[in-house]
């Protein structure tokens, strides 16, 4: 939807007053690659909001180079090629950095895995298989919970 | 002369500190109360002499004397005087002593309620509170010093120092360099405090559980006893936040509200591991299981705080290097590995004493649910740990950075905080120890029709986008189960005490703010879902250069350029402000005046958007300031932001929330004293 939106702004934005050359590249179509990098020198800040002049002069290059017929891949692969690894919102998956898609999902399933055994460790293995059938129910399964919450308040409030 | 008195003030603070961990110590250890009262009149002595130290600098601050490093470097001629009161946290040594000062109100306001029933607590916990200040102090003392001095030797550059060195001469300045544009804000000038005041009160119910390993009281006293503490750094930590977002989205310019950099994860991380505290404590006090899980929370909590006021004072995210540049780096890296250390050491000898006393009957159960809950916020937390660390790491070892943007984030702790949602909808369903798939979907079909209406309407509207109709199916749930739950309550009232229906809700509430405080905050907390969901999925934006006359349009929204006035506001800035008309579907909806501010001192600029609010969306316009700005042209940007007002709405229903929750109830003995008062002449009737 967003690519949609952009293409027709695209065209819209070549219709209104611009200083560049026509056929050159629109802010939004700048920003569309831009969005995707990060400022090679500022801290952890995306390369379309950047607001030093290094950065809008290096906005110009991305529209110079779109401007010219590059893909998006490919500037960004020149942005990587001249500034390293870090201009990229996602580490790229070499070397070391197979550890940062890894570790995440593995953590999750060691997650899952203490709660798992916690919970096997915490209920008696006599109760186990009673609790499987219901029979841990208060004593009166039948009564509707509407009454169990109405008993639960009368007691609460015969404690005040 | 002032400066002299602040500095005086912060050693002899010191200096009594040290004396009160001694002092608590030995009365602690040889039973000798008259050192363990002492050691309290230690702690209550801080907090007059940091108040001294705290007003020292602000004076400073107000007088404009520049000779002291810190006054120059965040204040100006030009500034109001409100801002540079301000201004005492707006830099690194002076936010430091704020951050004490803090600590010794806290750490004094606990020292002042009644011990008789806890005195073996005391004397711990004025030495966990005392070597935490002790700590911050040497840092302020002998690396961040607020009251250094620029001076000018006989040869060579200007040095900044406490005493002057040997034939130097008093530099001082007409003017300092004011503060940083960003920071001029109203947003801005209450976030540090808020989160600060977050931090800072998390110390308290560390301190507790510590003296709760130590004296081997390993109940549920500790808990108990900082219940309130908890719930208010809790709400401080959120507002802290909260405001920090709000901040972003109005100064920063790049209409979003968290970018996930590392210092605002810096700041989420403690937030986490406390959010979980604060369901998990509930189920130690109902069923006396996970105890040794709240201590390993509550110590995560502590050392986070510490950790996050150490990620964003140090430099260490700008580059690992930069971390040992400044002692400040190593230093709180190696309070944070030992009091970390003592902690878990503390626990493990106390392991076997902090055994369960129930057990887990079902998985639907609420505790069962509850460690559920816990579970997805330690993963999320683990997330945001790895996406902070792992930077560091890769420099340390590959000496390549990396950069983890928002998308890394989002795809990973999405479907978990997809989960917490769900959570909220299902556990309040259920009850602690007896419930099974079966009760709980007894309860749950009512709600869960009704939340079908929600996800059936939007995809009937149109809407495609699988993620947003999830999302807003679960906010959905857990909005209507949190309904449902005030709605038999109060039915219940109303049925048995014959009360009308609002006065039955106000009493219900009343009677257990606890639980109802916490369903508000859960209501709260589905909008603010509703307003990310909004943002997050639903933004578009649009920018172009446009000259006077001229137009943007983005989507159904058209913004035109009227007119621009540049003039000069006397507290030392230009400032260029564009006149716009907002107009929706071809009619005029409003007037903007996005401007941008240049600061002639610090010659730094920023630019402040226009922005149109309602409940549907906002229109946020917002000044290019890396382009020239002129009537002959301008470069605005636009963002469309559906839906995000109900994060802010949503905000303030969770700390009326949290404010509901954390109202003190009656005393309980005067309720009982009434109540047997009042039951045998119930009886002789």
């Amino acid at each position: 939807m967003l690519l949609t939106v952009m293409m027709g702004l695209s065209i819209t934005g070549l219709a209104l007053a611009q200083d560049n050359q026509p056929g050159a590249a629109t802010d939004d179509q700048v920003n569309a690659v831009a969005r995707q990098l990060y400022c090679p020198v500022c801290e952890n800040i995306p390369l379309d909001v950047c607001g030093t002049q290094a950065c809008a002069q290096w906005r110009e290059l991305i529209r110079e180079k779109l401007g010219q017929g590059w893909g998006e891949e490919q500037v960004k692969e020149y942005f990587v090629a001249q500034y390293g690894d870090r201009v990229l919102a996602m580490p790229p998956a070499h070397g070391l950095n197979w550890l940062v898609y890894i570790i995440p999902p593995l953590a999750i399933l060691a997650g899952i895995f203490i709660i798992y055994s916690a919970f096997r460790a915490w209920k008696k293995p006599a109760t186990a298989a009673a609790t499987d059938q219901g029979a841990a129910l208060p004593p009166d399964p039948a009564a509707a919970v509407q009454d169990e919450y109405v008993a639960r308040l009368e007691d609460e409030l015969s404690k005040r | 002369m002032i400066a002299n008195l602040g500095f005086g003030a912060l050693v002899v603070a010191l200096l009594v500190s040290l004396f009160g961990v001694g002092a608590a110590f030995y009365g602690a250890r040889s039973n000798k109360t008259v050192w363990v009262d002492s050691a309290r009149n230690a702690m209550l002595l801080t907090f007059p002499l940091l108040t001294l130290v705290a007003l020292c600098i602000i004076t400073l601050l107000v007088n404009g004397n520049y000779e002291v490093e810190y006054v120059a470097s965040v204040t100006s001629n030009s500034m109001p005087t409100y801002l540079k009161i301000t201004a005492l946290w707006g830099g690194q040594a002076g936010s430091l002593v704020f951050w004490t000062w803090l600590m010794s109100a806290f750490a004094s306001a606990v020292t002042l309620r009644k011990w008789a029933r806890d005195r073996e607590f005391l004397p711990w916990v004025i030495i966990v509170c005392l070597v935490t200040l002790i700590f911050f102090l040497v840092m302020i003392i002998f690396f961040e010093n607020p009251f250094a001095r620029i001076w000018q030797p006989p040869l060579g550059a200007p040095l900044k120092a406490m005493f002057p060195p040997a034939g130097a001469q008093l530099l001082v300045q007409a003017d300092g360099r004011g503060l940083n544009p960003l920071l001029r804000h109203p947003g801005m000038i209450i976030h540090p405090p808020m989160l600060y005041l977050g931090f800072v009160s998390f110390v308290i119910p560390y301190a507790f559980a510590m003296a709760a390993l130590i004296t081997g009281r390993t109940d549920d006293r500790w808990i108990r006893l900082t219940r309130r503490w908890t719930l208010i750094a809790w709400l401080f930590l959120s507002l802290g936040l909260i405001l920090g977002g709000r901040w972003a989205y109005d100064v920063l310019g790049w209409g979003g509200y968290w970018g996930w950099d590392p210092v605002e994860i810096a700041a989420f991380m403690p937030w986490l591991t406390g959010t979980a505290f604060l369901h998990s404590v509930m189920i130690q006090e109902k069923r006396g299981m996970l105890k040794h899980w709240n201590m390993v929370l509550i110590i995560l909590t502590y050392d986070l705080v510490i950790f996050g006021t150490f990620l964003t004072r140090s430099g260490v995210l700008s580059s690992v290097h930069a971390f040992a540049q400044s002692a400040i780096g190593p230093l709180f890296f190696v309070f944070i590995g030992l009091t970390f250390i003592t902690s878990v050491g503390l626990l493990l000898r106390r392991w076997s004493e902090l055994k369960s006393e129930g057990e887990m009957n079902s998985m639907f159960s609420r505790e069962a649910l509850f460690t559920l809950n816990n579970l997805l916020f330690i993963l999320i937390l683990f997330v945001c740990f790895w996406g902070v660390i792992y930077p560091l790491i890769s420099e340390l070892f590959t000496g390549q950075k990396v950069t983890f943007g928002p998308e890394w984030y989002e795809r990973i702790t999405g479907p978990l905080f997809a989960g917490l949602l769900l959570l909220m909808g299902v556990a309040p369903l259920s009850a602690w120890k007896y419930s099974t798939a079966k009760t709980l979907g007894k309860s749950a079909w009512k709600p869960f029709l009704v939340s079908l209406v929600v996800p059936l309407i939007v995809i009937i509207t149109g809407m495609r986008q699988p993620f947003a109709i999830l999302g807003l199916w679960l906010c959905a749930f857990a909005a209507s189960v949190t309904l449902y739950e005030f709605g038999r309550g109060a039915l219940a009232r109303h049925r048995i005490k014959e009360e009308s229906l609002p006065v039955a809700l106000w009493r219900l509430a009343g009677r257990n703010r606890r639980r109802y405080g916490g369903y508000i905050i859960h209501l709260g907390v589905v909008l603010m879902a509703l307003g990310i969901i909004g943002i997050e999925i639903f933004q578009t934006q649009t920018q172009g250069m446009i000259s006077k006359g001229e137009s943007l349009t983005l989507g159904n929204y058209t913004v035109r350029f009227d007119s621009l006035t540049t003039f000069d506001y006397k507290d030392g800035r230009n400032v260029a402000r564009a006149v716009v008309t907002v107009l929706k579907d071809g009619k005029p909806v409003g007037e903007l005046h996005p401007r941008r501010d240049y600061y002639y001192e610090s010659q730094q600029q920023m630019t402040i958007p226009g922005v149109r609010s309602t409940l549907e969306d906002d229109l946020y316009v917002i000044l290019a300031d890396w382009q020239p700005i002129a009537s002959q042209g301008a470069t605005f940007r636009i963002y469309h932001n559906p839906l995000v007002n109900w994060l802010w709405l949503g905000a303030i229903v969770f700390i009326l929330g949290t404010l509901v929750a954390a109202w003190p109830d009656p005393d309980p003995e005067l309720v009982s004293e009434r109540k047997s008062r009042v039951q045998p002449a119930a009886s002789r009737v």
